[in-house]
Order: structure tokens, then sequence, then C-alpha cells
């Protein structure tokens, strides 16, 4: 148990460090803390265009969203990086529980997502006047974990389709753009397609951005429980998927000797 | 000055095309610009008041050009540290910014694939008609466009010959660019002080071109003011290459990744 714990945390944490080429400064803060308030400022400034939604829609819509940006990213290069630096046989070969190196990799990746996602909501308050009660804080950061889990287990299904695509950043990539079209982060969930609406109801952040703005109005977080279990839900569904697909990858991987070949 | 020319237009063709085979670039050039498309088509449909989609639709396309600049152009030295021909660059006779330059404008280059999915994406999927009012012009106004946001990225690339993270800092200024420029928000919309910046930014004027050409307006001053800032990026980027270049090569960091 205690090695388990030992390779989820530290094994974890050494991966995030030496995996997540953000992690400088002089890159992390325009890329990731910037990032979401400029999307922020961006969207808000359409919808007056567009006349659509306040602007505390959009900042509450974006900034959850932009957990996807850390996540998705984040574990993606947290499986494909390691064939870059050509130590995914290495890890591979390891006997380590494979619950633990891969959730070990999770766990710091959902935490800089909700730090990233959180910047939004801050860059909302000092730039658009977005203002909340105190007593919604807590519910809209427990929200903002929740939708970055939700996103980290999609990020672990990309991560596990790294090791048999290539292109792992356009993966992501598009990934990030059905999130911003399909879950209501912009456009209203009653405005889109009936098929787009139906999708956006597996998708992760949806369920979360739903109850985000509710609580932002002033909902007390028991009201949210139900979206905010789906969006649970939602998350586990993709970890649980994603960790099965590193599984028979990794089988496949090792059966054909083509782990560092894709 | 042919010399200079032709060194310039060999160097786009080969990084156009070069850059055409490259799966992240074509993402990022014609089916992101559709992501950006799709969700104005859909803010803009769900009320009455918005703008009309053709707006939206020319806003998206200028938008996958700048969006191909900011992700690439950036990194342009980098690349070229990467690839371990920076220094042979650099030594060589020619002039660094004929290098450069034939770079940063095919990668805006590439963005000319954005225009032609977001204009089909938005006949297609959405019905927006495809009526342009002065068709010479907007064949001129599209081209100016897509130097001007080359040169930006030349000035943001020039001043990257120092710094090791250039790519993403320019990746950081893909919103704050489509955000002042007027790509989809009228300039009218932001604060005040943003004006001027806005007026300084070739890209605003070359949008300002092509939509007046599609949509009707004066293209005349947006399409001379544009070029006439397309040439102060072009002498700008010179000085800082040269001041830069020297401070590389004083430091010893040229070839550092």
């Amino acid at each position: 148990m205690r090695t388990w714990l030992r390779i989820f945390f530290v094994g974890g944490l050494i991966s995030f460090r030496a995996l997540f080429s953000w992690i400088r400064p002089s890159v992390y803060i325009p890329t990731l803390l910037l990032g979401p308030t400029t999307q922020i400022l961006f969207f808000a400034y359409l919808g007056r265009t567009a006349h659509l939604k306040s602007d505390s829609w959009f900042v509450v819509g974006n900034a959850v969203q932009s957990a996807s940006l850390a996540a998705l990213f984040g574990m993606g290069f947290a499986i494909d990086g390691e064939r870059w630096t050509q130590t995914l046989s290495a890890v591979l070969a390891t006997p380590a529980d494979r619950a633990a190196l891969f959730l070990g990799r999770a766990l710091p990746v959902l935490v800089n997502a909700a730090i990233t996602a959180s910047t939004g909501f801050l860059g909302g308050a000092l730039l658009l006047g977005f203002r909340t009660s105190w007593s919604s804080v807590p519910g809209l950061a427990l929200l903002l974990v929740v939708a970055s889990f939700a996103c980290t287990g999609l990020g672990m299904l990309i991560g596990a389709l790294g090791l048999r695509l290539r292109d792992v950043p356009i993966i992501a990539n598009l990934t990030m753009a059905v999130l911003l079209i399909f879950c209501g982060v912009n456009v209203p969930l009653d405005k889109l397609p009936g098929w787009m609406h139906a999708t956006a109801e597996g998708l992760p952040v949806t369920h979360a951005i739903a109850a985000a703005r509710r609580v932002a109005d002033g909902a007390s977080l028991g009201s949210v429980r139900t979206p905010l279990l789906v969006e649970l839900a939602i998350g586990a569904a993709y970890l649980a998927a994603g960790f099965v697909l590193l599984r028979v990858f990794e089988q496949q991987g090792r059966r054909h000797g083509t782990l560092d070949r894709a | 000055m042919t010399r200079g020319l032709r060194v310039f237009w060999t160097g786009f063709v080969l990084h156009f095309k070069n850059l055409s085979a490259s799966p992240f670039m074509m993402t990022t050039a014609a089916i992101w610009p559709l992501v950006y498309a799709t969700l104005a088509f859909l803010m803009f449909r769900a009320t009455h008041q918005a703008p009309s989609l053709l707006y939206a639709a020319l806003g998206a396309a200028v938008m996958g050009i700048w969006s191909t600049t900011a992700t690439s152009a950036g990194g342009a030295i980098q690349q070229q540290r990467w690839y371990g021909i920076l220094e042979i660059l650099v030594a060589a006779p020619t002039r660094l910014i004929l290098v450069l330059a034939p770079i940063t404008v095919a990668i805006a280059g590439i963005g000319i694939y954005s225009v032609c999915s977001t204009l089909l994406w938005g006949r297609l999927l959405f019905g927006v008609p495809l009526h342009v009012s002065h068709p010479l012009l907007f064949a001129v106004a599209i081209p100016a466009a897509v130097l001007s946001i080359g040169l930006l990225g030349l000035v943001l690339a020039s001043t990257f010959v120092v710094y090791r993270s250039a790519q993403h800092l320019s990746q950081a200024l893909e919103y704050p660019i489509w955000t002042i420029t007027g790509m989809l928000i009228p300039l009218s919309l932001l604060p005040g002080w943003i004006t001027p910046v806005a007026w300084a930014l070739a890209p605003t004027w070359g949008m300002r071109a092509v939509r007046h050409a599609a949509l009707g307006g004066d293209v005349g001053v947006p399409l001379l003011a544009c070029l006439g800032l397309s040439a102060a990026y072009t002498l700008l980027a010179m000085l800082l290459l040269h001041h830069f270049e020297r401070l590389a090569r004083e430091r010893a960091t040229l070839s550092l990744t």
C-alpha cells in the first residue's frame, strides 16, 4: 500500500514536473494563467456584439471550460511525453501498479486545471466586474474541481489514444473545440440543434457549467447536487475508459513491439 | 532588390508547401477557424440584433489567418534552432529578414485555407450568402490582410531571437489580437483606449478592407493603411532583428534551445 501511495503521489509529481513543458513561469503565466481571461474577454465582448447574454454568463462558462486546456493537454502529454523523451518502454516495463502509475499522473494535472480555471473568475472579476456572493465561492470552487476531474478523465482517454496515434496535440485541440461548441459555454444549450444538445449531455463541463451558473446566481450547492453528481459520473466514466484503453493498448504494444513506434 | 525578392519568393513557396504538409498546421488553418465560425454563427443566429452571418464568416476566416500566425510565427526562429540551422542562416550573406519574412508570411499564407474552409462551411452548413460587393477589391484585400498579419508575426518573431519561450507567448496573443482588431467585435464596443492600439495594428485595417470589399464600403483607405503599416512593420522587424541578432551573438545564445 505504501509503495502504491509513493508511486501515486511522488511518481505523479515527478512525472508532472518532468513532462509538463509549460511549468516554466515564462510559459505558464501567459499561456495558462492569462489564457482563460483573454478567452473570457473575447467571448464576453462577442456576446455583447450578438446581444446574447450577460458578461457574467460568459465569465462562468468560459472559466469552467478553461479547465479543459490544462487537463486535456496535460494528461495527453503526461503519457505521450514519455514517448518523446524515449522513456515510455522503461515506464511500462516496471512492475509498478498501473492504477498508481497513471492515476498519480492525473492528480497534478487535475489540480493545475482547477487553478487555471480559477484565474478565469479572477480575470472576469477584475476586468468585467463579475461579482458573486462570498457564500457562493466554496460551491464554485468545488464545481471547478469536479469539472477539472471530468476533463482529466477525458484527458486520460486522449493520453491512451496517444499510445496508438502520433498526434495527441491535434486530438486534444479538436476535443477542446468540441467542448467549446457543444457544452453551452458560449451558446445556450436550448439554442443548439437537438443532436448537439444531446451530445453535450455526455461531455465533461456541460453539467458543471450549468451548475456553476446557478451557484454564481446565488443557488445553494445542495440545489445543484444532480448536475454535480452527473459531472462526477461522466468524469469517472471517461477516466475508467481511458484506464482500460491504456491497459489494452499497452498489452497490444508489448505484443507487437510498437510502443515507441506510433 | 530583384535578388531580395527572389529570395523572399523562393522561401515563401518552400515554406508554404512545407507547412501545407503539416497535419498540425492544417488542423490549425483549416479546422480550428471552423470552430469559431460555428460559434459565431450560432451566437449571431440566436438573436435578431447581431451582425449578419457573412460578417461573422469573414471575421472567423481572418481570425484563422492570425491563428496560424500566433501558433507558429513566434516559434519560427525556435524551429530553425531545432533544425540546427539557425547559426547557418545567421551567418549566410543573405539578410536575416529575407530568411525570416518568408517563413512568417507563409505561416500567415496558409491561413488562406481558413478563408476557403470558413466561407465554404458557412455556405454549406449555415446557408451564409457569399455575395461579395467588390470581387476584385476582395481579391486584393485578402492577400493584403495575409501580408499584414504575416509581417506582424515577423515583428513578434524578430523580438524572440533571444527569448526561448517565444512560441507560447505568441500563442497567448491569439485572443487579444482577435479581440482588439475588430475581427468579430466592432471596435465601438471596446473601451475607448483600445482604439488607438487597434489603429496601430495592420490586421485591423486588413480586416476592415476585407469586410468593406465584401459587404460594401470604402476599401481604399483601409487597404492603404494596411499596406503602409505592413511596410512600417518590415522596417521595425529589420531594426529589431539587427539588434537582437547582435545581442544573441554577443551572449553566444543563438543556438541555445
